[in-house]
């Protein structure tokens, strides 16, 4: 028997729903709304319809340059995500497909590495980045964000790899499928959501990194983290500026967060929840 | 079928990530615990020296040392008590037949993509400003004195904005393993009498507590290295108010070049963390096994 739902309880639990949502979204819709009033009305108190005025974003692109940030926040973020994958997908499928005793710990070490707090080596990498050149470099972060994510990375593709089943492999090799054949016919199809949504969760946390990425940049290789935090410092009050560029760097992220829903639980926890 | 090629292979495949993270770990570590036994100031090389645990001892004879660590766990133990006990009731609420369910979801998690320092500047200045914010508007409305937020509670703000982020982070995960409970379970439950309450505390909750304590444990290796939020809104004042750990490592090494004492705060949070890291690796370890 599917359990009764009378209209009357939908429409409070919808109702109530909807105003915890709207007020848990409000600080973001605020933040667009205001992007779209002029300065003088953005401090003219509360309001929830903008005139529509595009002028600070024109005046965000051109005062600060905003499109450099931004390229530089794509290339390192797909940049680093790219590099992890490289690296990670042999060895994440190594261990689902040829699993070792030891299999295991090294599993459970990759993930300590993450644990380590990132100020703890704060002054090492500093000093290693300043003695090789690579300070406000994009290639010393991409590498940076590559070794931060890859236990992510690893775990999570391991977790998908695993769910393949192993007796489609022998299948194919019954059938005379070559080692060749059956990684580009048989894995390879298999793998590839599974890769697709590493990749997803992956580009969203090394764009939103905001430790890093503050710290060993100034100019050059600054990306969206580093250019709004600038906008920390007093320099009177340019809350439509701000606003429009708040929502120019978390909008593509925040569209791409919608779309890895589920595998942000997975991704997250490690496969502890799915 | 692992012959012993196939296994030479795996551990070639295998190499490249094991060796960067050794590498990752232990090099940058190795220093950062050298470096706390010395005094080392690059602006003032000569009284620099191996001084054994001077920079240890801080952390009981200097205020700010005790007090970034009090600031710390303060924001930990907040921030998780409003996000876990946000998150069930909010889980409980988004799990009931609703309308336009997809959207709500969309709403509630987005916090979460939010970059910390987007979060923090627009929490600043456009919900808690003192004079133009939101929460000033409010309180205009009702007639009360707006709050200067920053300065009179620095450390309160810090924790609301970072419980904004992860709020969502929590109500997902909870979400999620609330329904994977078993619909004629409940309904055996009801069947049987069992009010709201009583099904809640017997039956969802033990259900739920193995994803509670994943979201508990993954959220504390997050909240304790907060840092763009402070550095965007209080910059760790007024005096010591809201500096946490991460924070005072980060004054000391890069704007007061007292590497010595950066570094002893860096170990310290590495044993912070590691003895969360213990819990974490058992729960996800038990996991494994499955």
């Amino acid at each position: 028997m599917a359990r009764a739902v009378t209209t009357q309880h939908k429409t409070i639990a919808t109702v109530a729903a909807w105003v915890v949502a709207l007020l848990i979204f409000f600080p973001i819709l605020y933040t667009i709304i205001t992007s779209f009033k002029s300065e003088q009305e953005a401090i003219q108190g509360f309001a929830l319809i903008p005139s529509g005025t595009t002028e600070s974003y024109s005046e965000v692109q051109a005062q600060s340059g905003y499109f450099k940030f931004f390229l530089n926040s794509v290339i390192l973020s797909v940049g680093s995500t790219v590099l992890a994958l490289i690296v990670a997908v042999p060895a994440a499928w190594s261990m689902a497909f040829s699993p070792t005793k030891r299999t295991k710990d090294i599993l459970m070490w990759m993930l300590s590495t993450k644990m380590m707090p990132a100020v703890a080596v704060l002054f090492p990498i500093y000093l290693i980045f300043r003695d090789t050149g690579l300070l406000d470099s994009r290639i010393g972060l991409t590498v940076m964000l590559m070794l931060i994510n890859l236990p992510i990375v690893v775990w999570m593709l391991y977790t998908y790899f695993r769910e393949i089943p192993g007796e489609i492999l022998e299948a194919a090799r019954m059938d005379g499928a070559s080692l060749w054949n059956e990684i580009i016919y048989v894995l390879t199809p298999m793998a590839v959501p599974g890769i697709a949504s590493t990749m997803l969760l992956n580009i969203i946390l090394a764009w939103n990194e905001a430790f890093w990425t503050i710290r060993l940049t100034t100019t050059e290789a600054a990306p969206l983290t580093a250019f709004i935090s600038s906008f920390s410092s007093p320099q009177g009050l340019f809350w439509a500026k701000l606003s429009a560029a708040s929502t120019l760097a978390i909008a593509p992220i925040l569209i791409m967060g919608w779309f890895s829903q589920k595998q942000l639980v997975r991704g997250l926890t490690f496969g502890a929840v799915k | 079928m692992a012959t012993q090629q196939t296994r030479s292979l795996a551990r070639f495949m295998m190499a490249p990530s094991v060796i960067l993270l050794f590498i990752w770990m232990i090099v940058p570590l190795v220093f950062t615990l050298w470096f706390s036994f010395l005094q080392y100031n690059p602006l003032n090389p000569i009284r620099d020296g191996f001084v054994w645990f001077a920079n240890y001892k801080l952390f009981y004879s200097n205020p700010a040392f005790l007090q970034s660590i009090l600031n710390t766990l303060t924001i930990v133990v907040s921030v998780l008590a409003i996000t876990v006990i946000g998150g069930i009731l909010l889980a409980l609420l988004l799990d009931q037949p609703i309308w336009g369910q997809g959207f709500v979801r969309i709403l509630v998690i987005s916090p979460f993509f939010v970059m910390p320092p987007v979060a923090a500047l627009v929490w600043k200045n456009m919900i808690m400003h003192p004079q133009y914010g939101v929460f000033a508007d409010i309180a205009r409305f009702f007639g009360a004195n707006p709050i200067d937020w920053f300065g009179q509670h620095p450390l309160t703000a810090v924790i609301l904005i970072v419980a904004w982020q992860w709020l969502p982070f929590a109500t997902l995960i909870l979400l999620t393993s609330l329904q994977s409970l078993d619909g004629e379970q409940k309904e055996a439950a009801e069947m049987d009498g069992a009010g709201f309450l009583s099904r809640f505390w017997y039956l969802t909750l033990p259900h739920m507590s193995r994803a509670i304590t994943v979201v508990i444990l993954i959220q504390t290796i997050f909240l304790l290295s907060v840092y763009a939020e402070i550095l965007v809104t209080t910059n760790g004042g007024p005096g010591y108010a809201s500096t946490n750990l991460p924070f005072l490592v980060y004054q000391k090494a890069l704007l007061e070049f007292k590497i010595g004492q950066a570094s002893a705060g860096g170990v310290i949070a590495v044993i912070l963390a590691n003895i969360v890291a213990f819990f974490v690796m058992r729960a996800v370890g038990r996991n494994l096994d499955k």
